[in-house]
């Protein structure tokens, strides 16, 4: 099968299409959603196990030869951030049975998520810069609706916030590719790759390096390009929320790690010095906010801008170990934060409040919940044998072979504030005098608990078994250190 | 208040049918001349959006019965059902197939699958256009 690289994106538009046909019958949107999903999720490993045997599987559409049509290639690291967002995405839908509400599932609501998914997988697999745009139109645009949906006063207002500075960071993509086309006169990422080695000229190179850090930055909100995400986030309801979290950010991250890992080699004691000082401030700039809230959502919003600056640190300092830290990291974080999100969901339905002041005393009706809540935090602070741990090793151990030494320092510090915060929601809300809660019925707490339980589960799983993932992460780690492989595959011999 | 249209409606009965015609021109002439699904649709689209000003919504939606949401789905599966064609021949996605083809009254033409995908694209802008204003127009 050629194009069984593109199954993970064609499977979820697909059904999206056939889901916009019967928007009122929620039973069988929720089917077909789960369906679809599921068969994404056959398809990405079945791709996994294609390019762990193979090598990276690339196509060019419609049979033209490489630099001209557009490119499509997967390689370790896309292929994982593929499967692992397709994983989050069932378990967001699953979640949503028992939260959304009919009224939300019943416009659009599971379309708008496939049609997210099939952004995101597209972007994470495309080998053309435009169409790189273009796949991260399509996940905006269905996020748009997400964030939109229900129109509640809070989500109106931040929608506006959100649809604006995304589409201004949308047309300085366009600008920036331009530029990057004028300079270059090619959009194919493996060939852009190379031209950019002939033509000699680091000057403007380094400018446009920077404006896509500028771009990236916007959507993965990187240090003072991050002030729309934490109000914003806090709107949608925390399905979308937890979708959202776990994965648009990683878009933008994954971006940044491509260009810079893949393009912009030639000047790195200015670009990716720029990008390791912006990476280490984002994490003050997350720290300082995920300790000032008493707002549950906030606090982990603020957590989603931690882990950004801690990957694109592993990224910025091209040694092997940084950058396979950064892939694990990466992938740890989209499915903890999941996770997270979800859990303080069923927190915030069980209290009715996502204030932590009005909460306490939960761990007597709810133990299994409390001591979950406490498995997920340890695990994104890193806790040795749970999941953010292998990652965050590895992305300091790069930092000390790399000297950045008040770097490192700066990351194991903030593991600190990262546990204190999450630490701080278990300890008001699980301890204490207990308050008044209105309890759920058992049907709605299992729904929205059990796929928060096994995704906390499956993020051990990744944790305690990472001896077994480190092949797939060196791999991974070896395509962003040799672009030459990346290359090879698209242009072919060249 | 309903002021006596009689001029408006008569002219856009016998304008509506130019429009379309010329629409389903513009949609045809995509492959060797300026034209194709975009400007097709949009065209066609504002043929419709002609019956909405001169007649009402409902009169406009009495005589053309389509759902536009069901429209905009059919559409999408028109484009990437003739992109997926691909798949069964196990060629990469997206590879266009044309031929020759002695037609009826039209003599020899190429006949081309991007024409296929063009018809999606046609139907999608009209769709998402005809969406938008209804959606606009009918809120009260």
């Amino acid at each position: 099968m050629t194009n069984l690289l593109l199954f993970p994106i064609l499977l979820p538009f697909f059904f999206a299409m056939i889901l916009m046909l019967f928007p009122k019958k929620i039973l069988a949107q929720r089917i077909l959603a789960l369906f679809a999903l599921g068969s994404t999720l056959i398809a990405s490993v079945t791709l996994l196990i294609k390019v762990k045997t193979d090598g990276i599987q690339a196509i060019t559409l419609g049979s033209w030869p490489a630099p001209f049509g557009i490119s499509m290639v997967s390689d370790m690291l896309s292929i994982l951030l593929v499967l692992s967002s397709t994983v989050i995405a069932i378990f967001v839908v699953w979640y949503s049975f028992s939260s959304i509400g009919k009224e939300r599932e019943s416009f659009f609501y599971y379309p708008g998520i496939l049609f997210m998914l099939t952004g995101v997988n597209g972007a994470f697999t495309t080998g053309d810069i435009f169409n790189m745009f273009v796949f991260f139109e399509v996940l905006l645009m269905s996020s748009y609706l997400l964030i939109v949906l229900g129109g509640e006063k809070v989500q109106l207002r931040e929608s506006i916030k959100y649809i604006l500075v995304n589409i201004i960071s949308s047309a300085l993509f366009v600008v920036t590719v331009a530029y990057l086309y004028s300079v270059v006169g090619t959009l194919n990422m493996a060939d852009i790759s190379v031209k950019i080695t002939q033509i000699d000229q680091p000057g403007i190179i380094t400018v446009i390096a920077v404006l896509f850090l500028l771009v990236f930055g916007l959507k993965g909100a990187i240090f003072p390009l991050f002030f729309w995400l934490p109000s914003s986030y806090a709107a949608p309801p925390i399905p979308v929320l937890a979708l959202f979290g776990a994965l648009l950010t990683k878009v933008g991250v994954y971006a940044i790690m491509r260009t810079y890992t893949l393009f912009f080699t030639l000047d790195q004691s200015f670009t990716h010095e720029l990008l390791m000082i912006l990476s280490i401030l984002t994490i003050v700039a997350g720290c300082i906010g995920a300790l000032a809230y008493f707002d549950v959502k906030k606090i982990i919003i603020y957590n989603i801008i931690i882990a950004v600056g801690v990957i694109l640190f592993g990224a910025s300092q091209m040694n092997e170990a940084a950058l396979m830290g950064s892939v694990f990291y990466l992938i740890h974080d989209i499915l903890i934060k999941g996770a997270l999100f979800m859990l303080i969901g069923v927190i915030i339905a069980i209290t009715g409040t996502s204030d932590l002041r009005k909460m306490g005393g939960l761990i007597k009706s709810y133990p299994m919940l409390g001591w979950t809540y406490l498995i997920a935090a340890f695990g994104l602070a890193g806790i040795p044998p749970l999941s953010g741990f292998v990652g965050k090793l590895l992305i300091i151990q790069g930092g000390f072979e790399a000297e950045n030494l008040w770097g490192s320092i700066f990351i194991l510090a903030s593991s600190l504030v990262v546990l204190l915060s999450v630490m701080r929601i278990f300890i008001y809300a699980f301890w204490g005098e207990p308050i008044e809660i209105t309890p759920l019925s058992k049907r709605h707490y299992r729904g929205l608990f059990t796929p928060a339980l096994i995704l906390v589960g499956i993020s051990v799983l990744y944790g305690v078994g990472s001896e077994w993932l480190v092949p797939y992460m060196s791999d991974a780690a070896n395509v962003m250190l040799n672009p030459s492989q990346y290359i090879q595959a698209v242009l072919g011999g060249a | 208040m309903k002021t006596n249209d009689v001029i408006l409606q008569t002219t856009t009965n016998l304008v509506f049918f130019i429009i379309i015609l010329f629409s389903i021109h513009i949609f045809f002439a995509g492959h060797y001349a300026p034209g194709g699904g975009f400007v097709g649709g949009l065209l066609t689209a504002s043929g419709i959006v002609l019956l909405l000003l001169a007649y009402d919504i409902k009169t406009v939606t009495t005589a053309l019965p389509i759902n536009y949401t069901v429209m905009t789905a059919i559409g999408l599966l028109i484009a990437l059902g003739t992109a997926a064609g691909s798949i069964i021949f196990d060629v990469p996605f997206f590879t266009h197939a044309f031929d020759y083809f002695d037609l009826p009254l039209l003599g020899k033409q190429s006949l081309h699958t991007a024409m296929l995908f063009d018809t999606g694209v046609y139907l999608v802008v009209v769709g998402v256009t005809m969406t938008i204003i209804q959606s606009i127009g009918d809120d009260d």
